[in-house]
């Protein structure tokens, strides 16, 4: 976590043994350290979906039958029920050792980060609308729209590579900073509330595409099937590592973004003023900065950094716009940005934490028979405890920090 | 009006000091004029001469048999066009004098519209004629789980507590009025069950807001996310494996003995199961609880200013945990709605964004049972209308008439119809 919080044991008389005190004060800073909460957050998950599983498990239930004579069977079906869930993520998500070559072993982790991509975009864009007190539940119409622009500039121009990737990329961009132009602007000029807007707004967003796609304009020839063309190779991200892996150079330019929006929030006039419109709008207005444009500039940013997180699956890896493009990715950086507290790196690790839980998908459903909606479980648990550290410290018995934190977000 | 950083929404709102200066408000007059204009364009001057529009009002089960309406649909979408027409030149008399026309108004004018719309769409079709009441019926019914979501907004947000999560009480309910509606063989059962579920949801959502005071919203979007997994994965772990804890059940349709036999009416409003006319009951209760007595004012003053109905004694967070629960088994109940009133077994996100509707529907309502009724009842039809503009085959694309909730929320909450505005407390918790 990019923010462990020294707390200041101040007011304290000085303890006499120096060494003890220095443990004491150690101690106190790992247990009040907001990286443990992320960290005890997740095990709780983890163990409540382990639960779960226990649960509808038929070979737990069978063992059950007989628990009063034999409940080592029991506790021996429910250790393997977990195990397979956890192992299956692990070899989906992290490395498979039942993979021979080098290759096959490290492919589940490339496959994570390509999962991850989309989600670090838009994570970091609603990040952005987090610290400056919007609340922008739109990423997923900002990214549909974004797609949309950017795969047509993909598949409807025909241009040398280097300039058309930067010119398809450029329109997922702009797509998305124009649908979060239109709450900003609403926000800002009629004081709607971007909550209602944005969810509205992706409803809309997901009619329009669906509208397009029925257009002769975005589907190949001959075809009525909602799928556009295949976008022009001079417009795809280039791959990574080599073929054998879906990981493609977005990614990069995810990192590269996470490390601007940092320079943005931490260090440009305007980061700071997005910082201050959301700690204080009145006091930011008094103190000269105009926040009504500063609204509007925040939607745009995000909108824009939603819209390029639609390049991920249009110019990298499905390569094509369906109807289907956003998925759940707009509601999952939901999640990652609150996970990742809305900072860069937080973002970043979220991401990938959460990219491996999707990316674990398919192994589950082959390896340990379950749906992924598991994963949504998981993930939803996660962000619940993380949004409430009160919980977290009362279930492990962490004590309260001196100065209690206020949650970001 | 004098200081020039003023925030927009203080425009709208003076403070209580403040003189309150009269303004004319052009916005609707003209929103409505444009439309109107539009409406005579398209779907009267546009459309061919000679063809015309058939109306079926009738039911085999009236008392006495409706006419089949049939008008030429150039000449009735141009003579209802300019009705509308008038309306909105009437609206304007009235804005010129600072006055705002009656709710008759935009009621009439909404009819006037759709209809020139029905007659365009049913023009120069001869097999095929609108099935009005069936259109209505259809309205009535695809609108229950939206009221219902709706009204749990109301509960709860009239108390200071947003409740996104209106979707996963909806799915929640759904859910569990199928499984345990299968158990007992018998769906009244489930039907019972769902408010539990959505209560549950319901009480997670208090316990973090007033608990723990996590962001509200941030709340209702995880546990969303968290109904969605659970009852995905019961679905696809339980209900696959043992399909007898998942049956179509549906509970029958009741007809009102006389009521159900006048014409149009009765089709529409009492030829309906259990469940709606469950949703007559909430409607009215609701409105004359939450303003007409005690706990309404009481759930109204947490919510629009704790601290004050603190120092009269009122406890803020017990009520605000009360009406989120309450809010919760509401919306659950209306998730049965997916389920048993549909006579469908529980399939995977069966909700598919109708509570995210429902929260719209009750902005629009402006946070009134009344008013969440007919902004639900307003979705609904729009609903209905894509679904008899599909069978009839329309020029008009399904995805623009599935747009038109949203997008007439949009226009709500910018202000073009009115203003609305949340009750002053939403979405801060109270700490003593």
């Amino acid at each position: 976590m990019s923010e462990q919080v020294v707390t200041q044991p101040g007011g304290e008389s000085p303890a006499p043994d120096e060494d003890r005190r220095d443990w004491a004060g150690t101690w106190r800073q790992i247990t009040e350290s907001s990286g443990l909460v992320v960290a005890m957050a997740i095990f709780a998950a983890l163990v409540i979906a382990g639960l779960l599983v226990i649960l509808v498990d038929p070979d737990v239930q069978e063992a059950a039958g007989y628990f009063f004579s034999r409940p080592g069977d029991t506790f021996a079906a429910a250790w393997e029920a977990v195990s397979s869930v956890y192992g299956a993520i692990f070899q989906g998500a992290v490395l498979n050792f039942d993979s021979s070559t080098f290759a096959g072993t490290i492919k589940p982790f490339t496959q994570t980060l390509t999962m991850a991509t989309p989600l670090i975009f838009a994570g970091l864009g609603l990040g952005i609308g987090f610290r400056a007190g919007m609340f922008n539940i739109g990423a997923q119409g900002q990214l549909l729209i974004g797609a949309t622009v950017g795969a047509y500039i993909g598949f409807a121009w025909h241009l040398p590579f280097p300039l058309h990737l930067a010119l398809a990329v450029l329109g997922t961009a702009v797509g998305g900073a124009l649908w979060g132009f239109i709450p900003g602007i609403l926000k800002a000029k009629t004081g709607a509330h971007e909550v209602i807007v944005t969810i509205m707004l992706n409803y809309v967003a997901l009619n329009l595409v669906a509208y397009l796609l029925t257009l002769e304009a975005f589907l190949p020839p001959g075809q009525t099937n909602p799928k556009s063309p295949i976008v022009d190779e001079s417009a795809q991200y280039p791959l990574l590592l080599g073929s054998q892996f879906n990981l493609h150079w977005g990614f990069i330019l995810a990192l590269l973004c996470a490390w601007g929006v940092w320079w943005l929030m931490e260090r440009s006039t305007l980061g700071f003023e997005f910082r201050a419109a959301g700690a204080n709008a009145r006091a930011a207005r008094t103190a000269g900065m105009n926040v009504t444009k500063t609204t509007i500039l925040v939607m745009v940013v995000a909108g824009a950094l939603a819209g390029l997180a639609g390049s991920a699956p249009v110019l990298g890896t499905e390569k094509a716009l369906t109807d289907q493009t956003a998925g759940s990715l707009g509601f999952d950086a939901i999640t990652v940005a609150l996970l990742g507290r809305s900072r860069p790196l937080g973002t970043v690790f979220a991401a990938i934490l959460f990219g491996g839980l999707q990316a674990a998908g398919p192994t589950l459903q082959t390896v340990a028979g379950l749906r992924p909606d598991i994963v949504y479980v998981i993930q939803a648990l996660v962000v619940l405890f993380i949004a409430a550290p009160p919980l977290v410290r009362t279930m492990f018995r962490l004590p309260v920090p001196a100065h209690e934190k206020e949650v970001a977000a | 009006m004098s200081a020039p950083a003023i925030e927009p929404s203080a425009l709208a709102h003076p403070e209580p000091g403040e003189p309150v200066i009269k303004r004319r408000s052009w916005k609707a007059p003209i929103a409505l004029g444009v439309i109107a204009v539009a409406s005579l364009v398209i779907f009267g001057l546009l459309s061919p001469s000679g063809s015309q529009t058939t109306f079926v009002f009738a039911r085999s089960t009236d008392f006495f048999t409706l006419p089949t309406l049939t008008v030429s649909s150039r000449g009735a979408a141009i003579v209802l066009s300019v009705l509308a027409l008038l309306l909105a030149a009437y609206s304007a008399a009235l804005a010129a004098n600072y006055r705002k026309p009656g709710i008759w108004l935009p009621v009439v004018y909404g009819m006037a519209i759709i209809g020139s719309l029905l007659t365009w769409a049913g023009a120069g079709r001869d097999n095929t004629s609108i099935q009005f009441t069936g259109l209505l019926t259809s309205s009535l019914f695809l609108a229950v789980p939206l009221v219902f979501g709706a009204l749990a907004g109301t509960i709860c947000e009239r108390s200071g507590i947003v409740n996104i999560a209106i979707e996963g009480q909806l799915l929640a309910g759904a859910f569990l009025a199928a499984l345990v509606g299968s158990m007992a063989g018998n769906a009244y059962v489930g039907l019972i069950a769902a408010p539990i579920a959505g209560a549950a949801v319901g009480a997670i959502l208090a316990v973090f807001a007033t608990r723990y005071w996590v962001d509200q919203i941030v709340v209702g979007v995880v546990l969303n996310l968290l109904v969605l997994g659970l009852t995905g994965f019961f679905f696809n772990s339980i209900m696959k494996t043992n399909p007898e804890l998942n049956q179509a059940l549906s509970i029958p349709t009741i007809d009102i003995p006389l009521l159900s036999k006048i014409p149009v009416i009765g089709p529409v409003l009492f030829q309906q199961n259990l469940l709606v006319y469950i949703l007559y009951i909430v409607v009215i209760v609701l409105q004359i609880m939450l303003f007409k007595s005690r706990w309404g004012l009481r759930v109204r003053a947490v919510g629009e200013h704790p601290k004050a109905a603190d120092t009269v004694g009122i406890k803020v967070n017990r009520t605000r945990v009360r009406n989120t629960i309450l809010g919760g088994a509401v919306a659950g109940l209306g998730g049965a709605f997916f389920t048993v009133a549909s006579g469908l077994a529980f399939g995977n996100n069966m909700s598919a964004g109708k509570g995210y509707i429902a929260l719209a529907a009750m902005i629009l309502g402006r946070w009134s049972p009344r008013g969440a009724l007919a902004a639900a009842l307003l979705f609904g039809f729009a609903d209905a209308l894509r679904v008899q503009l599909g069978i009839i085959g329309s020029d008009i694309p399904s995805e623009f008439l599935a747009m038109t909730p949203y997008l007439a929320t949009l226009f709500a909450v910018a202000g073009l119809v009115g203003h609305s505005r949340a009750p002053a407390a939403e979405n801060i918790p109270y700490k003593k």
